[in-house]
């Protein structure tokens, strides 16, 4: 199963980066994600770069768009190009086809935000030389990694689930964008209507939260949602029904 | 090996109000090409992919290699090769790379997949253009490699569909008779779907009719001639006049006689006897310049099925 996974991992990787390498902005585009997120932000933010917990959110943040592009053709792209009822007829089982896919845009995101941040970590030490070298807080770090596989993860699930229900790449892109934008901007947007004294309270609790708990719940969240999310999508995966839609 | 490769009982598949296969029953044999003759959209797709166990049938069942369609599907898929509707292709990879990716699918070493990669491409003649994307390709070049493809694993049964729709005469001539010297070297079951009938008498040692989802006729191409057109002989010459046909449409050998130019095609009872024709013709006055016994192509067994199906109708 393991081996059929990452053989379908092959496959996309292969696809993306050959599809990335034909195009006009090609792999530079990747360069740009890498030199901005991993040159640009550490240079600006200087040594704090390492204990600031901005780092991380923002290794947690960017793979999400790098993931959604991926995701989203998972199944629509092989529809639209016609690739995927040949797929189907392969011995491949439904799980490692589904898991494939999901692990493809999961490993996809999750290596550029490790790429970012040890090239964020290498900048620091070249900007500012200080004693020997200097990396991230291990709780940090790590910390910052887990979520940001999680983020992958919520991603990856959501936009395969997104892509088996979707006719085009375009199309499943455009749903995904969406939902993306509503999760982004629902909380910018309501908390303005919450009345007064609600979001001096909420901001009084956040003052005296126990961060711990805090991110623990946020992991559970993130979680219980990839799990709800990958059911979805395995319900959903039906050879059958993938065919004639 | 199973002593049926394929066998179906009244296998039925409905979409809505449509009954794309309508209580189809056939059996395939082991090591042969098996024609699945029939119009567009008389069900040949559906009944392939409920063959690969893509689809579930409505009612009836379908076995292949001993496998069920309904609970083995995997074990089934396992063994098979098909090359459906499009090629299934991966444009922006390579020839090679698009073998490669399945050749991993089937779990072939690297040393299996390097040596049959090669094996199949130099035999559909493209090895040299391996390390092309395969977007540009014509289709002619396209299929082959998916034809490729399907074999790279060597499964017991491959099903095409519809192989060379698409391609200009001399491509699919070409991919024909590739096709033909691949399957003849490998011995597996072929299961071919086409609405070309040369195709069909050049390749298979087993064709069935189908229309509308049902299943017309089954047997040999020459079973089918026989069956449906039963043999006739042509004759040549000059001087057909109606007087002579008349006489000639008397004699009991005789089923059918239609005249064109210079030509006659006579349809001749079974077992009939032809030798007193040729001087019967000649005593009517008729100067002969060749006479040719033979049978009814398969596209005329075919025309006739779906015509009488027409009038049925």
């Amino acid at each position: 199963m393991l081996t059929d996974i990452f053989i379908l991992i092959w496959k996309e990787w292969k696809e993306v980066f050959l599809q990335r390498s034909s195009g006009r902005m090609g792999l530079l585009s990747l360069l740009i994600f890498v030199g901005m997120f991993g040159i640009f932000f550490p240079l600006q933010s200087g040594v704090e770069w390492l204990t600031t917990p901005v780092s991380m959110a923002i290794a947690m943040w960017m793979p999400i768009f790098l993931v959604l592009g991926l995701v989203t053709d998972a199944f629509a792209g092989e529809r639209e190009r016609h690739t995927l009822e040949t797929l189907l007829a392969s011995r491949l089982s439904d799980t490692a086809i589904l898991f494939g896919k999901i692990g493809a845009g999961v490993a996809y995101g999750f290596t550029f935000a490790l790429v970012t941040l040890i090239v964020g970590a290498i900048t620091i030490n070249i900007a500012f030389p200080a004693g020997g070298f200097k990396f991230y807080a291990p709780a940090l770090f790590f910390g910052g990694l887990a979520f940001s596989l999680l983020a992958c993860l919520l991603v990856a699930s959501l936009g395969v689930l997104v892509s088996l229900r979707s006719p085009t790449a375009r199309v499943a892109y455009q749903k995904l964008s969406i939902v993306m934008l509503v999760i982004v901007l629902l909380p910018t947007l309501l908390l303005p209507l919450l009345p007064e004294n609600t979001r001096l309270s909420l901001q009084l609790a956040l003052q005296n939260a126990n961060w711990n708990t805090i991110i623990l719940v946020a992991a559970l969240v993130l979680i219980g949602a990839v799990v709800i999310l990958i059911a979805a999508a395995r319900a959903r995966f039906q050879r059958a029904k993938l065919i004639l839609d | 090996m199973t002593a049926v490769a394929i066998r179906t009982q009244n296998l039925t598949r409905t979409f809505e109000t449509v009954r794309a296969v309508d209580g189809i029953s056939f059996e395939v044999p082991p090591g042969i090409v098996f024609g699945f003759l029939g119009p567009n959209g008389s069900g040949k797709t559906t009944t392939i992919r409920l063959l690969l166990g893509l689809l579930e049938p409505t009612s009836g069942s379908a076995e292949v290699l001993g496998f069920s369609t309904a609970t083995q599907s995997d074990a089934i898929r396992q063994r098979c090769g098909a090359l459906l509707e499009h090629t299934g292709l991966y444009e922006r990879m390579t020839a090679e790379d698009n073998l490669e990716f399945y050749g991993r699918v089937w779990h072939l070493s690297p040393a299996e997949r390097q040596q049959r990669i090669h094996e199949l491409l130099a035999a559909v003649g493209l090895w040299d253009r391996r390390k092309e994307p395969v977007g540009n390709w014509s289709r002619g070049m396209k299929q082959k490699l998916a034809v490729a493809r399907a074999m790279l694993h060597r499964p017991q049964v491959l099903f095409l569909d519809e192989p060379t729709a698409g391609l200009d005469p001399l491509a699919a001539v070409a991919l024909r008779d590739e096709l033909a010297t691949i399957v003849r070297q490998q011995g597996i079951t072929v299961f071919l779907t086409t609405h070309n009938l040369t195709e069909a008498e050049k390749l298979c040692q087993q064709v069935a009719v189908i229309r509308q989802g049902q299943l017309m006729m089954i047997g040999s191409p020459d079973e089918l001639r026989l069956r449906q057109g039963g043999s006739r002989l042509e004759i040549v010459g000059r001087g057909f006049t109606e007087a002579a046909l008349s006489v000639l449409r008397q004699q009991p050998q005789v089923k059918e006689v239609t005249h064109q130019d210079q030509h006659i095609t006579i349809t001749l009872q079974d077992e009939a006897d032809t030798a007193p024709l040729v001087p019967l013709l000649v005593a009517q006055g008729v100067q002969i310049d060749e006479v040719r016994r033979g049978k009814a192509s398969l596209e005329e067994v075919f025309l006739t099925l779906m015509e009488e199906d027409k009038h049925v109708d």
